[in-house]
């Protein structure tokens, strides 16, 4: 019974059946008796003074209901949208937080910024009545390029300068010394581009408030919607966090941009008690190019030191990252904890000192997204390291085996905080090399040079921390919540399991992976066991999805929660068996006790309907736990890309990559090669096609998909994908994570076979065919 | 969007009668280009007028040493169409690589031509063949019809109803997408007809022309080599994110060299 749906098994994802056949409920798909719609006012400047918000224009239209300024929210008290992660810089200060009120009040400070809001009958009404606004601004010079915007004047009125923290990380003295000791150093300087996330779904929300309960209910796209449901009633403090209920139904990707609590959802839910209405408002897709937290976007020099025998012996690593105009809900810590701490690699380094300037600018907020820190770190490592190779005329491979962590040197504690628990670093390059045929690669080079096509070949042996994340270390970090997962095994009278978990789903597959993690604990059948998430009304708590986080921290509770039903199942059954719970095993589903059994049904049946029960026991069979993980897992791989270029035209095509991860144990592969693949598609994406590009006076030059170029399928070859494993110790299910790897390895993968291709020591990305063809005439010029 | 009228006139005279007495008409063919700009706000006509329902602007005919195809005519029809494909094959593959899919099977021919776009394929195949344009009121030749960026020769109200391309000796197109749009960032085609070589190149400059440069040098010699030292003059060509004025004048040669090797190994 559980050998096809267990643990391990490629079940084939549940939610797909509605999602393929349009029978999904996202959040648009909603409406409510009398919801009234949304349209926003967005500054078009990238910094100006907002005078007066003329809105009688707008009012006069039929249909119109309100408009609303920053000023309405600003005097109904609502407070402003925290950053949930304290940063220090190096000197002991705390970092800097520009005030971020939901709607802007005085000053606008990125194109796109909400000020307003329109309230109407109908979405076209509201749209006309947002023409109709007449709002004046007075211009200010923006600092929209992040080069010099730390040293340029401030942006944000009364902060003394646009640095928000100057964070370091490691010895700097030590590092220093080794640098200056080595026989070779690697140095480059560049740029990790801007990324604009574009999920699938649009954001969106649904608000209601009811005036008699005093109930808001706030369905919106969500990634983590016990978290919404805290920041807005303990920071914004629209209402209290009994009386709010966030529903985030199904969400069609979010790769971290809908982790954040936005303005327009706060907004929204704040304007339906105004008005009384339920409310709905849609992002169109130029809102979300312009609105959405985009990603990366740092300038970082960084210099790797040899010894004569190609042994690491130091890194030093300088990152100015542009946090766009506020902080972000995870901004602070993305470009510091979850990007500083990972410059170990997969490497024995022993000197590593990392100082990350964080820095205010006139272009839309930036954080977290699919590696969110963790893609920026492996592509200074594993640029660097390819480099160095190059540069000393040794095989990339072989430099990397010889740095390699080895596989007895676990637990490793690396110079940059963390403790990797467990890892085989040679075996998954092996597997890549050998997938990847690299030893018929120069044949491969040779037949493509007589085509007249250049031919590169590229490395990438990325590490990355995940499972976030233990609540103490996260909290001494400066996390403001815990990072631990709830969830809550039920077992129905009739023995059918309703699973409840604080983890998110969109577009994961959780309610297939973790009913196999479910069916396989208790022995139930996998169509017995059903998964709830996303409703703060329905489970009682949760931190959600991002991180790759879900099955190491979220998986582990339910774990949990299982095991503590086994647990009183076998004190119902021992009392059904007439013996003591010692003596009762359990197996498949089943209690025994010598030729005695009672299937978990039995004895579920037996709790709800307590005939004949234990006395010092309480009926029902339902569990929670709260799990909180005791390290990061730290999923590794190798991934190897293969190019050709057109040298007439500088056009790149990727031939062939390969990826091969360790994610500890699988809990269904068919998923798991399904993240690795959209990974893949999303980190190719940034080293060949995506950039968002601000000019100087900050208008966003590609907020469409004209312009703004997403990886499409025949842009990418067939992936070879293959896994190695070294479970994860300190996790009971052994699992690692797996969401991220692809966009983390596949950046420094192609430009290294780019570069190769090329015959250059550096290229920008997105590494356009401009770009390629200019490095192939060795001309520098008007290029982008 | 905002409100507007919509029409669906049967004969070309009816749909000129409509236009004339609207406040701002505006003629819906394939609105792969219109609509859009109506969601954004960019266009906000009073009467839209679909050019669907006229069936004088259908169909494909082959005659003599020419093809005449209707302005309505959607990409995948010229794509797919056996007469076009037997005329002029460069011709059908031009249209089968525009856009995606779904563009192929609403954008039309006489959509395409009459919005000008400096990046849109059709115009350098319209030059290269030397194609006439017939409106509702007069024939226009190839040369006299795109005139500056987004610009055409149609006067208001004129109506595209065919276009009729000669068949060459042997023509190909080759075209340079943008990653992103998968319009031409440069896109040229050749034409061999008994009295010489032409040459049409879209996508580089704000509005698509003939590349004389190109023509003299493959009037003397019909070879990729003979293109190796053409200057490719390109102050006025377009710039932009993702290709700068020279980096099209490469590709423009590129793409001409690589269209005139086609010619001789289709
Ligand atoms: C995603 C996308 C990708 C595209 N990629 C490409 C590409 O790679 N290459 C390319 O060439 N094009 C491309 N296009 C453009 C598309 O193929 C159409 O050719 C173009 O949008 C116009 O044709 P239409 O039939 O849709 O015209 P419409 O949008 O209906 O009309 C466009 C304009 O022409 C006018 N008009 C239409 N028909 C006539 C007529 N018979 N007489 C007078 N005026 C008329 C209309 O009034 C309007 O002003 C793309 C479009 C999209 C949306």
């Amino acid at each position: 019974m559980t050998e096809a749906t267990g643990i391990g098994a490629a079940v084939k994802r549940r939610e797909d059946l509605r999602f393929i056949t349009g029978a999904g409920t996202y959040t648009d798909d909603l409406n409510q008796p009398g919801q009234a719609y949304a349209v926003f006012l967005r500054s078009p400047y990238a910094r100006a003074k907002v005078g007066a918000v003329d809105g009688s224009e707008a009012l006069a239209v039929d249909g119109v209901l309100a408009v609303y300024t920053g000023q309405d929210t600003s005097a109904d008290g609502l407070g402003d949208l925290p950053c949930g992660w304290l940063v220090k810089s190096k000197d002991g200060s705390d970092m800097v937080s520009a005030p971020h009120p939901p709607l802007a009040v005085t000053q606008v400070n990125y194109v796109g910024e909400p000020y307003g809001l329109v309230v109407g009958e109908t979405l076209a009404v509201a749209r006309r009545g947002a023409e109709l606004v007449n709002t004046e601004f007075i211009e200010l010079p923006p600092v929209a390029v992040l080069g010099g915007a730390a040293r340029a004047d401030p942006i944000h009125e009364g902060l003394a300068g646009n640095l928000a923290f100057d964070w370091e990380l490691g010895d700097q003295a030590a590092t220093d010394a080794a640098l200056a000791g080595a026989a070779h150093v690697t140095a480059l300087e560049f740029a990790n581009n801007r990324l604009i996330p574009n999920a699938l779904e649009p954001r969106a929300a649904l608000a209601q408030y009811d005036a008699v309960s005093g109930e808001y209910v706030l369905r919106t796209t969500s990634q983590n919607p016990h978290l919404e449901r805290l920041v807005l009633s303990a920071f914004v403090q629209i209402g209290p966090e009994h009386k709010l209920r966030v529903i985030a139904p199904d969400v069609g990707g979010g790769f971290g941009s809908k982790i954040f609590i936005y303005a327009e959802e706060t907004a929204a839910l704040w304007a339906a008690a105004k008005v009384g209405r339920p409310i709905k408002w849609t992002a169109e897709r130029s809102e979300s190019f312009l609105s959405d937290v985009h990603a990366r976007d740092h300038l970082t020099r960084a210099e790797l030191g040899l010894d004569a025998d190609g042994k690491f012996v130091g890194l030093r690593v300088r990152t100015t990252a542009n946090l766009g105009a506020y902080l972000s809900t995870f901004a602070s810590a993305v470009p510091t904890f979850l990007y500083g701490t990972l410059l170990s690699g997969q490497y024995r380094t022993p000197n590593i000192h990392v100082q990350v300037q964080g820095v205010y600018t006139n272009t839309a907020p930036v954080d977290a997204y699919r590696g969110a820190g963790r893609p920026e770190a492996a592509y200074v490592v594993e640029r660097l390291v390819e480099t160095a190779a190059r540069e000393l005329g040794l095989d990339p491979a072989q430099l990397r085996r010889r740095n390699f962590i080895q596989p007895q040197d676990f637990p490793y504690q690396t110079p940059v905080a963390l403790v990797y628990d467990t890892g085989n670093y040679q075996a998954g390059l092996d597997r890549a090399l050998e997938l990847a045929d690299y030893p018929g690669f120069p044949a491969r080079r040779a037949a493509s040079e007589r085509a007249g096509k250049r031919r590169g070949i590229g490395l990438s042996c990325y590490i990355e921390a995940c499972g976030l994340a233990p609540s103490q270390l996260a909290i001494s970090l400066g996390a403001g919540v815990g990072l631990y997962e709830s969830g809550e095994v039920r077992v129905n009278p009739t023995g059918s399991v309703t699973v409840f978990t604080g983890a998110h789903s969109h577009g994961q597959g959780h309610e297939t992976t973790f009913a196999q993690v479910v069916s396989d604990q208790l022995g139930v059948p996998f169509d017995s066991v059903e998964v709830v998430h996303g409703d703060t009304g329905r489970v009682e708590f949760g931190l959600g999805t991002y991180g790759s986080r879900s099955l190491a921290v979220g998986g582990s509770a339910l774990v949990k929660a299982s095991e503590k039903v086994i647990a009183k199942g076998r004190r119902i059954a021992a009392h059904l068996m007439q013996t003591t719970p010692d003596n009762v095993a359990f197996q498949d589903g089943a209690y025994r006790s010598g030729n005695q059994q009672k299937t978990i049904q039995e004895v579920a049946f037996a709790a709800y309907v307590p005939a004949d029960y234990p006395e010092d026991l309480e009926p029902g069979l339902s569990e929670k736990a709260f799990y909180d993980p005791k390290n990061f897992t730290y999923p590794a791989g190798t991934h190897i890309a293969e190019v050709e270029v057109d040298t007439q035209t500088g056009a790149i095509e990727l031939v062939n990559f390969v990826a091969v991860d360790d994610f500890g144990r699988i809990i269904n592969p068919m998923i798991v090669d399904g993240q690795v693949h959209g990974g893949i598609a999303q980190g190719v994406g940034q080293a060949l096609l995506e950039h968002g590009v601000y000019d100087e006076q900050g208008q966003l030059q590609n907020g469409s998909y004209m312009d703004y170029c997403l990886p499409r399928a025949d842009d990418l070859p067939s992936f070879l994908t293959d896994l190695t494993a070294t479970p994860c110790d300190h996790n009971p299910l052994g699992v690692k994570g797996c969401g991220e790897a692809g966009a983390i390895g596949a950046p420094a993968a192609v430009v290294n076979a780019v570069t190769d291709a090329l015959g250059v020591r550096d290229i920008a990305m997105p590494v356009t065919s401009e770009r390629a063809w200019r490095a192939l005439q060795g001309v520098a010029g008007e290029g982008v | 969007m905002q409100p507007f009228n919509y029409l669906k006139p049967s004969t070309l005279t009816e749909a000129a009668a409509l236009h004339r007495q609207a406040d701002e008409p505006v003629y819906l063919s394939g609105g792969q280009t219109l609509i859009p700009a109506m969601q954004q706000r960019l266009s906000a006509p009073s009467d839209l007028i679909d050019l669907s329902g006229i069936a004088e602007l259908s169909g494909i005919q082959a005659a003599d040493g020419a093809i005449r195809i209707g302005a309505f005519t959607r990409h995948a029809q010229v794509a797919e169409s056996a007469a076009v494909r037997s005329a002029i094959p460069a011709l059908a593959r031009l249209a089968g690589r525009i856009g995606d899919a779904q563009v192929r099977n609403l954008g039309t021919l006489g959509g395409s031509l009459a919005n000008n776009d400096p990046a849109a394929d059709y115009p350098a195949a319209v030059l290269a063949l030397g194609a006439t344009v017939h409106t509702d009121q007069r024939a226009i030749a190839a040369e006299d019809f795109f005139q500056a960026f987004f610009e055409t020769a149609l006067d208001h109200g004129e109506v595209i109803r065919a276009l009729e391309f000669p068949r060459p000796r042997r023509a190909a197109y080759r075209k340079f997408p943008n990653p992103a749009s998968r319009y031409a960032v440069v896109g040229v085609m050749v034409a061999e007809f008994d009295d010489g070589v032409r040459v049409g190149v879209t996508g580089a400059g704000p509005c698509a022309f003939r590349a004389h440069g190109l023509e003299e040098a493959l009037n003397a010699s019909l070879s990729p080599d003979a293109l190796d030292r053409v200057e490719i003059p390109h102050e006025d060509f377009n710039r932009d994110l993702y290709a700068s004025a020279e980096y099209r004048a490469q590709l423009v040669k590129v793409m001409a060299m690589r269209a005139v090797r086609d010619l001789f190994d289709p």
